[in-house]
């Protein structure tokens, strides 16, 4: 299965990425490379295989629903490109 | 007084500079000064180190000072190491590589540099790497690449390739580092030094900006396998916030350093030793063997069948879970921000295409793409299918053998720019470590030679689940019988 640029570009949109006619040209040329080594994978036959998610088979731990935290807004809010009371500043979103 | 900028004290390892600070031969403040001149005079070439604080580094050096002082010191108090830029340290800028990060400074520290620090292990800097620890080379650093400190036109390899080449070099005694696909043994093999990636969910990954979260694991990069041990010792342990962390009871990986190698059973899988292996590494790799045989190990002949996958199905988990994770960075609340935007989506398309390298942007669109509608199965779930045999490859490898021996790396470090245009190229350079992050198991690569031109050659040691005690034993041994692992560039001698 051949990729096209239009799969590039609607990759870059899903992942909000900007992406300029030759960059896609140039992702495209190689992804292309990859996706000829991830194609290997199709020659194997896999029925009846358990998908493997994670390096260990293990229950994710549960915790008690209790506060661990405190407040640290100010000091996380230190390193945020614009704010203003206390408050993230991005572009308007609703009219 | 000897000094770091001799070679005497700057080739000393974690255990000698503890023995030393023990007998009151030097202060933690002198040691610190030394390694921190001999950074302002190496690093401006090499381009080890990404971010150096003397102020803040000669601080906890005196406070290190003061607790020995006090008879509170522990074994690693008041000795030096370095950190790969992929940890948060509070207070420290901590960048990833990226361009994205490169005014982060850390609100809060990793659990990594939370157990360093309270070891009293005072740190040096930061450490360059491969943009977001994706790259084999460390040429895809925001802030340029390192040099090989054995020769300059080459890689250190990566993505941990400024803490390597900064213990290769002599700029620190020890380093952190990340492994998600090699990216701690490779470096390591390249640059002639230790490493040790863990088996998965040893070191908790709290604080560690997260590549691919089924596979990233820290380790320690050294110079002897007992200096791995040493620091493993203080970097694993159980932590709440990191769910994969497991609850174990705490160990001395150096416990069994002095057992004798004899009945020890190595597998070789013959997979390590096909094409694509340089006549040199295999050459290197095959005395080591030799070597262990002398040593009272018994070699057997196994088969890892599904090996040849793991580049293929590592090239679909670890976009697709980088996708994923470095979706974070959307210009709101921390990280580059795009100078210009029209509206709220162009600003996170031009924050992201701005902040981001091309190798970083390439992993992502190849994550998203595979877990989008209609690919998710044919990618995604067969890759984490193939995984299972992969994995499973070892398991019935492990009941004919105690540890699995071969190359790092086909090849020593390649020239700079060698494989910077060809991807493809580039992940191949993993091809025998990336199996094992997989798999979720422990490896190791410790020196054994040196290439025709010089260059470093690795031999990697793969253990069994939470074997790190014995992989450190059998490294530790090899390292008793041979001196390549003592050996320096001569930059770092001058």
């Amino acid at each position: 299965m051949a990729l096209t640029l239009d799969d590039v570009r609607r990759a870059a949109h899903l992942a909000r990425i900007a992406i300029d006619d030759a960059e896609a040209e140039a992702a495209l040329a190689q992804l292309t490379r990859v996706f000829g080594l991830i194609e290997d994978m199709q020659a194997v036959d896999v029925s009846g295989i358990e998908p493997m998610a994670h390096a260990q088979d293990l229950m994710l731990r549960l915790r008690n629903d209790l506060v661990t935290e405190g407040d640290q807004r100010n000091l996380f809010q230190s390193v945020a490109p614009e704010v203003d009371a206390g408050l993230y500043l991005v572009p308007k979103v609703i009219e | 007084m000897p000094q770091a900028d001799t070679p005497a004290m700057s080739n000393a390892t974690l255990k000698e500079l503890s023995a030393q600070l023990a007998a009151k031969a030097c202060s933690s403040v002198e040691l610190a000064q030394d390694f921190i001149n001999k950074i302002n005079i190496l690093n401006k070439d090499l381009g080890c180190y990404v971010t150096v604080d003397a102020a803040r580094t000669l601080a906890q050096a005196q406070a290190a000072d003061a607790r020995r002082a006090a008879g509170n010191a522990g074994t690693l108090t008041g000795v030096p190491l370095a950190h790969k830029d992929i940890f948060c340290a509070k207070g420290w800028l901590t960048t990833c590589g990226s361009k994205m990060l490169a005014n982060f400074v850390a609100p809060y520290d990793a659990h990594v540099v939370e157990r360093c620090d309270a070891a009293g292990m005072v740190t040096l800097g930061k450490t360059n790497m491969d943009e977001f620890a994706m790259g084999s080379s460390n040429e895809t650093s925001f802030f340029g690449a390192v040099r090989n400190p054995w020769n300059r036109e080459r890689v250190p390899g990566g993505s941990s390739g400024g803490s390597a080449a900064a213990v290769a070099a002599r700029l620190a005694p020890a380093a952190t580092g990340t492994d998600t696909g090699g990216s701690i043994r490779q470096p390591a093999a390249l640059t002639g030094i230790c490493g040790l990636k863990p088996t998965y969910g040893l070191v908790s990954r709290y604080g560690m900006i997260a590549f691919a979260s089924s596979l990233d694991q820290a380790g320690p990069m050294a110079r002897t396998a007992e200096d791995l041990g040493l620091l493993l010792n203080v970097m694993a342990g159980h932590d709440a916030r990191d769910s994969t962390s497991l609850e174990r009871l705490a160990e001395d990986y150096n416990r069994d350093l002095a057992k004798p190698l004899k009945g020890l059973r190595v597998g070789l899988p013959k997979e390590f030793f096909a094409a694509g292996l340089s006549a040199d590494v295999q050459k290197a790799i095959e005395a080591a063997i030799a070597e262990y045989k002398k040593l009272g190990a018994t070699v057997v002949d196994i088969s890892l069948p599904n090996m040849g996958l793991s580049v293929a199905v590592y090239y679909v988990l670890a976009p697709a879970e980088a996708s994923s994770n470095l979706s974070r960075f959307d210009g709101v609340r921390y990280g580059h921000r795009a100078a210009e935007y029209t509206d709220l989506l162009d600003m996170y398309k031009r924050s992201r295409g701005e902040g981001f390298g091309a190798e970083v942007k390439r992993r992502i669109l190849i994550g998203t793409y595979v877990l989008s509608h209609g690919y998710y199965d044919a990618y995604y779930i067969r890759a984490q299918k193939l995984r299972r045999l992969i994995a499973q490859d070892f398991v019935d490898a492990f009941r004919h053998c105690d540890v699995i021996m071969g190359p790092t790396s086909p090849t020593t470090a390649f020239k700079i720019g060698e494989k910077s245009s060809d991807p493809v190229q580039m992940y191949l350079s993993d091809i025998y470590t990336i199996a094992v992050n997989l798999a979720g198991l422990p490896g190791i690569s410790i020196p054994c030679g040196f290439d025709g031109d010089g260059l470093p050659v690795g031999l990697q040691i793969i253990g069994n689940y939470f074997d790190e005690a014995r992989m450190l034993n059998v490294a530790h041994q090899y390292q008793l019988a041979t001196d390549w692992h003592q050996r320096a560039p001569a930059v770092s001698q001058g």
